[in-house]
């Protein structure tokens, strides 16, 4: 069996080793011996033993009983008695070694797939699954924060029954009290609300052939409900094909891609994947020699990430978006279209010409909050380009139960206030919270005589339902789900309940169940039952281990549909309401920190600059500069923090119907116009000491009908002013040009377009410094001549067998998603500071990510820059510290002594890229015991008054070292991995020893695109930038 | 008494303007200015100074209390901003202890006469406002308690300091700043001890200044060796009052931030230096000799003399502001051009206006002699040229910070409540040690007005 791996080397840990760890305790842990032991509380009570203990003996207990204690996972009390060292070693255990095993994480119900790295059991760092087609190594930001959603003091930590404390047993035997009586009526009144699945088990409890809640409550109902659900594209694909498929696309292959108002590079279940394979492509077209670069048309309201990777981003209200597809349906001449107005018809023309030319390498996606007739639209676009079956695939749906949950949500909610509903279980979600407010579930849920509700905290719902369960976190619980392709994941816990959680298989189970089992009994049965239909093979026990070790069901995937054929009967399609032309839409979004709400308490996420805005800590009405300078509204930035940190805008008042919402207004370059937009998840009023008080509730003007965008809604400008914490105020790059970007024709054209672009003053002054050397000469080592050392000392010698350590980021494939940055708050233990330290500019991400615009503020090129410690070989830093605590490394490294801080910030100072980031206070959550736990270990936790800055994971690259020195093998290219690196589904941050010419590092900065940032400095960074391609459309050139 | 060989005493007196005013003996000297600290009650005036000053002392201890408890983000600083006024406030204290040496140690050496009335409470000054000073580079440390990993002392870890980093210059010139001028200021003072021991009414004024007067009796050879001694002080403080704000200046000017990294700054510095000292001399001098009747000995001649220093100063110090914004451009360096552009119209550009125009543009009325000699208008001008000076270093070291080479961290900087108190409670700790001085120690060289009047009065001072 092999479900553990070893380290980083995934695929070459050796086998059988792994989960057999866990069974084994486990069988050990189920043995009446052991059990007996355990019950005597041994070791403390070992003296009572009347045998003759031995010494031997003695010790081989005492360790048994710790391994035990290992099962029943860090509870929170500690285990009392001595501490001594392990007599026996439990297998693979080694102290301050982490383990790694797979699992996956879930949005919105999806799987991806992580590896999650566990230090004497305690899971404290989140990887991508490079076996999973979802995650292929990497993650997002909401992977990465789940380590602190774990550890969340606010977390739910009892079954509650109006707020007072009760056991478990008490609840069961409440319900099954309540489900008796209800069991009698067939079950009608029994109404079991989920939140979006795909996971097997639980839809085979709640649906499948065997289940006995189907079998004794058949008249319950089984609704599904989550804010940032949309069943459009299911709808549109039964438009279009007259049933429900899924639609996977591949960006590897396609050259010419469309995007209505599709963000899928940013969110959905497939977006690490998306990223992956079409920045592999612009990566590939960078190079000197490469392919040719695909090219990305966007059309949506307000930017996202992948809108500030297009090639061409077309602004429009997001109900603008179908007359849009319409007019490049016409264009491609697709039948039963009608011409509609010239409003884009330049650009159209453009596109439609692209994508004829590459038929069969293109594809047209249409968002999630797009009405199905957009989805139609591309579905028959694609048909019609000849791109199904090469770019695009059709699979069955993945959801176990596809409906569109907000129809359905309001059926549960007409039959609650018509009293029919006599119990509801609310497995997960929260919709007190985040239900449409036209639906007013909070006041109709009073009509409900017994509410039950289960949730990681206690939160609106909580407090609105009689019966408070808390939930088990999915590091916490066994489980299973669904990728976006159908691969099955099993979820298996790292750690035993923190807080006596239960997931909701378990729940289930204890509900409708004769005897309630546990969760690992139940996701394992279920398999066993069902493994021969699921994967075609035999043999269960051995693939069993298998998947637990790999971390996905192999040969679980769907099959791809054929033979499906497209129908363009556009008429039968209802048509969404769309407002007059000059109306003000409102347009909703998940949010690209929080999601929809349900990550408001995670620090990190709220934290997190988002992408575009670099807001932190609340929401906003974003807004366009014209309908600012329409409405008035004027930005500037504080005086504490200035354009870092500090935002001052104003308050507006959005109506929407008769719902008024007061929401601070923010100006986003590059929005539509007659466009607002708001996202989702914030104005928590129950989320925890963290997210309570965070933002503007964006639900309070969501309807049922019109969840995506409403139409005419009104804005008015208040006379309050409100303060955001915003990291970036900053747009433009003030002609200093921190990101080179060329676009793709002029790459082509000269690869030396980057070096020629460079100053020829600067090349002149560098070749008179440089004696004996013309640039000409030099320029093979460097592309930017700036990076030639100006001195006339020798260099200090890093050649091998030393590591010259160095980094590579690629601006080209950067979709400033944020996974690294969170990826490095969690490796490195950076505390959260809080909104008001981020208005002073004292937020502490040893990685930032700067973006800068470029062009008209209506609709700007956005570029993303990450920017770690650039580590220079002549550091500013170095030189004026007094005490030496910040100073070189034999490898090259710029490190960081904080035992030897005394805290002058002379090195930020002097930092010319103010990488560098200091405790002013006590920034480190020092008291909380739970959050302790998740801290890596061999990161040190910085205290007040202390200077820390990135340190290329220096605890990754001496770990590595220690490994090579054991066990003699030299360390190659890729045994070093940043967090940040691991974390990028762009494959965008390159690390590695550039004294390997072969290494990926040293090729990418050998690349002709290769510039060092400020390297005009002299400071010689050894991060460096691969100055950023666009590729733009020469027609569509002004 | 014996006195330093003498100019043709008479002919001094006439050429020059009165730096003493006529009628004095070596009796009426010493008794005029032993009265303040021996006879004279204490004023209600110098008890109310007192009070409000002191009360200001326990803001600073409130402050610096809160500080260690808290921490260094009590104040305004952030990323970009990482100095504020700790550092603004520390340049401001030390420059201003600047005249104190200049007056004491490079005019003894250049014979200017005209100092002696005024260099026991310059130097006096020098030394509080060195503490003061150097409250800041301890306490805006992140760690204070590991202040001493600056010095090199031989400890287990065998570390030593960082040399190239102007920090440690800046450890070593301040602390040995402090130490010369308190040496220089005792050994000066140690003559006019043993006159209040001898002429002190109170037994513990008698073993206090006994102690302090270290058994001085006033024979030839003490008077020989005093005087070789307080020569070689001077000899050694002086180039401390161009060594000193020269270290302090390379602080900015060895950094690589555009707007600090300039050759211009010592030399800049060190007039600054001089003019603020000179400037906090006028505000003290000024009510001291209304106050105590002592206009006999700081005269209006005295004023005028440190006006014109003051003019001297300004100018210099208005080329280089002149000259920092012509370097910009002559530079070609966008970002040195773009500093010196925020600094005039960015967020901060008042800080800069005012700035010329309390350090360069109102000081001009100093070249009228009229104005010189009006002595409140005088008061006021040294007052606009303390705070032109403070603005300056704000102006130095916030603009330069907020916004550097990447315009994405760009940011801006705000003092807190807590940055002013520990402002105004130096300012506290610094008259508060004034007014303690004034009561305790005597305010002006007895010893050596003594030897200004045998030049002035001539030997026959004696006889009356």
């Amino acid at each position: 069996m092999k479900d553990c791996h070893s380290k980083s080397n995934v695929g070459s840990a050796p086998e059988q080793i792994g989960k057999r760890h866990w069974r084994a305790l486990e069988e050990l842990a189920g043995s009446p011996q052991f059990q007996e032991l355990l019950e005597r509380e041994f070791p403390r009570h070992a003296s009572e033993w009347s045998d003759p203990v031995t010494r031997r003996k003695f010790l081989m207990l005492m360790g048994a009983s710790f391994a035990l204690a290992g099962i029943s996972g860090c509870s929170p009390q500690a285990p009392i008695g001595e501490i001594l060292p392990y007599a026996k070693q439990p297998e693979q255990m080694v102290p301050g070694k982490a383990l790694q095993f797979a699992t996956a994480s879930t949005l919105g119900g999806y799987a991806t797939g992580i590896l999650v790295k566990s230090h004497e059991g305690r899971p404290t760092k989140i990887e991508g699954n490079p076996g999973h087609p979802a995650s292929l190594g990497a993650t997002d930001a909401f992977s990465q924060a789940e380590i602190l959603g774990l550890y969340d003091p606010d977390r739910s930590q009892a079954v509650t029954y109006r707020g007072q404390p009760r056991s478990w047993s008490d609840a069961q035997i409440e319900f099954r009290k309540s489900l008796q009586a209800l069991r009698a009526n067939q079950g009608r009144g029994l109404a079991i609300l989920t939140q979006t699945i795909t996971s097997p088990t639980l839809a085979d409890q709640l649906a499948g052939d065997t289940s006995r809640f189907k079998h004794d409550f058949p008249a319950a109902q089984w609704i599904q409900y989550e804010s940032a659900h949309s069943n459009n594209r299911h709808d549109g694909a039964r438009l279009a094909f007259g049933e429900l498929v899924d639609t996977l696309y591949d960006f590897s292959s396609a050259e010419i891609v469309v995007a209505l108002d599709a963000d899928f590079m940013g969110l959905g279940p497939a977006h690490l994947r998306y990223t992956r394979e079409f920045m592999a492509k612009r990566r590939a077209a960078g190079t000197v020699g490469g392919p040719a670069m695909n090219r990305l048309y966007v059309a949506e309201s307000c930017p996202t990430v992948t809108g500030a990777a297009a090639d061409h981003r077309v602004p429009m209200r997001a109900a603008d978006v179908l007359q849009f597809a319409l007019a490049l349906a016409g264009e491609l001449k697709l039948p039963n279209v009608q011409p509609v107005g010239a409003q884009y018809q330049r650009w159209v023309a453009a596109i439609a010409k692209d994508l004829n030319a590459h038929r069969g390498a293109s594809l047209v996606i249409a968002g999630d909050s797009q009405p199905p007739i957009v989805h139609a639209i591309a579905h028959a676009l694609n048909d019609a380009l000849g791109n199904v079956g090469h770019t695009v695939k059709y699979i069955a749906p993945v959801e176990a139960n596809p409906r569109d949950q907000f129809a359905d949500l309001k059926t549960l909610v007409d039959d609650m206030s018509a009293g029919r509903v006599e119990m509801l279980v609310i497995l997960g979600g929260n919709p007190v919270y985040d239900a449409p407010t036209d639906l007013d579930f909070a006041t109709q849920l009073q009509h409900v005589p017994r509410r039950v509700h289960l949730g990681l905290y206690q939160d609106e719902t909580a407090e609105k339902c009689d019966w408070h369960l808390p939930q088990a976190h999915f590091l916490e619980a066994w489980g299973d789900a669904r990728a976006f392709d159908g691969t099955v994941s099993i979820q298996q816990p790292l750690i035993a309940p923190l807080y006596n959680g239960l997931s909701a298989i378990e729940v289930l189970s204890a509900l409708f169940e004769p005897a309630g089992s546990p969760g690992y009994e139940i996701v394992q049965s279920y398999w066993r039952r069902n493994w021969s239909q699921a994967t075609g093979a035999g043999d269960f026990e051995s693939g069993w281990k298998r998947t637990l070790h790999d971390g996905v069901i192999a040969g679980s995937a769907a099959q791809p549909r054929t033979g499906l054929s497209v129908s363009t009967n556009w008429e039968s399609a209802s048509s969404p309401p769309t407002s007059a032309h000059g109306a003000l839409e409102l347009v909703f979004h998940a949010d690209p920190t929080v999601y929809d709400g349900r990550f408001a308490n995670n620090g990190w996420l709220q934290e997190l600059p988002k992408p575009i805005t670099k807001l932190t800590w609340d929401n906003a009405v974003l807004i366009s500069p014209s309908l600012a300078e329409a409405l008035h509204i004027t930005q500037t930035v504080g005086i504490n923090g200035g354009e870092h940190g500090q935002g001052i805008t104003s308050l507006v008042e959005l109506e929407s119907g008769d719902r008024k919402l007061r929401a601070a207004a923010w100006i986003v370059p590059g929005h539509a116009d007659d466009s607002v937009t708001l996202h989702l998840g914030y104005g928590r009023t129950a989320a925890g000491q963290t997210g309570n008080g965070a933002g503007f509730n964006a639900n309070e003007l969501r309807t049922a009908a019109a969840p995506w965008f409403a139409p005419d809604v009104k804005i008015r400008k208040l006379d309050e002013s409100y303060t955001l914490a915003c990291t970036q105020v900053h747009h433009s790059m003030e002609g200093r040009d921190p990101v080179h970007a060329f676009t793709y024709d002029e790459f082509a054209k000269d690869s030396q377009v980057l070096a020629n672009s460079l100053s020829e003053e600067h090349r002149e002054y560098q070749s008179q410094l440089v004696p004996g050397a013309s640039i000409q000469e030099k320029k093979s080592a460097e592309a930017d001549p700036r990076m030639e050392p100006l001195t006339l000392y020798p260099g200090y010698d890093y050649s091998a067998p030393k590591n010259k350590w160095g980094m590579a980021i690629d601006l080209s494939s950067c979709t400033g998603c944020n996974g690294c940055v969170v990826a490095c708050q969690a490796e490195n233990n950076i505390p959260v500071v809080g909104k008001t330290e981020v208005t002073r500019g004292r937020e502490m991400h040893w990685l930032r990510i700067d973006r800068y615009y470029e062009g008209h503020t209506e609709n700007p090129t956005t570029y993303f820059q990450p920017v770690p410690c650039m580590h220079c070989e002549n550091a500013p830093c170095e030189l004026v510290c007094p005490v030496g605590a910040t100073v070189h490394s034999a490898d090259g490294l710029n490190d960081m002594v904080y035992n030897r801080c005394v805290g002058t910030r002379y090195c930020s100072n002097n930092c010319p890229y103010k990488v560098r980031r200091f405790n002013f206070l006590e920034y480190t959550d020092f008291h909380t015991e739970s959050l302790k736990l998740g801290r890596n270990p061999n990161v040190t936790v910085r205290s007040r008054g202390v200077m820390e800055k990135c340190t290329y994971c220096v605890q990754r690259i001496r770990g590595a070292q220690i490994d090579s020195e054991v066990s003699g093998k030299p360390m190659v290219d890729g045994d070093v991995v940043t967090a940040c690196q691991a974390a990028c589904p762009a494959q965008a941050i390159i690390f590695g020893d550039m004294n390997d010419p072969n290494s990926r590092v040293s090729k990418m900065k050998a690349e002709p695109l290769n510039y060092g940032l400020l390297a005009e400095l002299n400071t010689r960074p050894r991060t460096t930038y691969l100055a950023a391609l666009r590729n733009p459309n020469p027609e569509l050139a002004d | 008494m014996a006195g330093t060989p003498s100019h043709p005493s008479n002919d001094f007196a006439e050429l020059e303007p009165a730096v003493l005013a006529p009628g004095h003996t070596f009796a009426s000297v010493t008794d005029k200015i032993s009265a303040i600290v021996l006879t004279r009650p204490a004023s209600r005036g110098w008890w109310f100074g007192l009070v409000v000053s002191f009360s200001l002392v326990m803001v600073l201890l409130t402050t610096i209390t809160y500080l260690l408890v808290v921490g260094v983000g009590v104040w305004g600083i952030n990323i970009p901003i990482a100095w504020g006024f700790a550092i603004v406030n520390f340049v401001w204290w030390i420059g201003i202890g600047h005249a104190g040496t200049l007056i004491s140690a490079i005019l003894l050496l250049l014979h200017q006469e005209w100092r002696t009335s005024i260099n026991r409470f310059a130097e006096a000054m020098t030394l509080f406002a060195v503490a003061c000073a150097g409250v800041f580079p301890l306490l805006h440390m992140g760690r204070p308690w590991f202040f001493y990993w600056l010095l090199p002392y031989p400890n287990t870890m065998k570390l030593w300091p960082q040399f190239r980093s102007p920090l440690v210059w800046d450890c070593f010139a301040v602390s040995t700043y402090f130490t010369v001028s308190l040496l220089f200021w005792y050994v000066g003072l140690i003559p006019d001890m043993a006159t209040l021991r001898d002429n002190s009414r109170s037994r513990f004024g008698r073993i206090a200044y006994g102690f302090l007067a270290m058994g001085w009796r006033g024979s030839a050879r003490h008077w020989r060796r005093y005087e070789v001694a307080y020569l070689i002080m001077a000899g050694l403080a002086t180039p401390l009052v161009v060594s000193v704000h020269t270290v302090v200046s390379f602080d900015f000017c060895v950094a690589n931030m555009p707007g600090w990294h300039t050759t211009i700054f010592p030399p800049y510095f060190v007039a600054g230096a001089i003019y603020s000292g000179f400037a906090m001399v006028l505000v003290l001098a000024i009510p001291l000799r209304y106050f105590y009747g002592l206009k006999d000995f700081i005269t209006d001649q005295h004023l005028q003399n440190m006006a014109k220093v003051m003019l001297a100063t300004c100018m210099i110090v208005g080329y280089g502001y002149g000259l920092e914004a012509f370097m910009s451009w002559y530079s070609d360096n966008p970002y040195e051009e773009y500093v010196i552009h925020n600094r005039m119209t960015g967020a901060y550009a008042w800080s800069y206006w005012l700035l010329i125009l309390c350090n360069v543009a109102i000081p001009q009325i100093l070249w009228s002699k009229r104005a010189r000699s009006y002595v409140p208008l005088l008061f006021c001008v040294a007052l606009v040229v303390l705070v032109g000076m403070w603005l300056e270093r704000f102006v130095i070291v916030v603009t330069s910070l907020q916004r550097d080479f990447l315009p994405s961290s760009w940011g801006m900087y705000s003092p807190t409540f807590w940055d002013w108190s520990m402002f105004l409670g130096t300012i506290g700790l610094f008259f508060c040690l004034l007014f303690l001085f004034l009561r305790l120690l005597p305010a002006i060289s007895m010893s050596e007005m003594r030897e200004l009047v045998e030049e002035v009065e001539g030997p026959e001072a004696h006889a009356h």
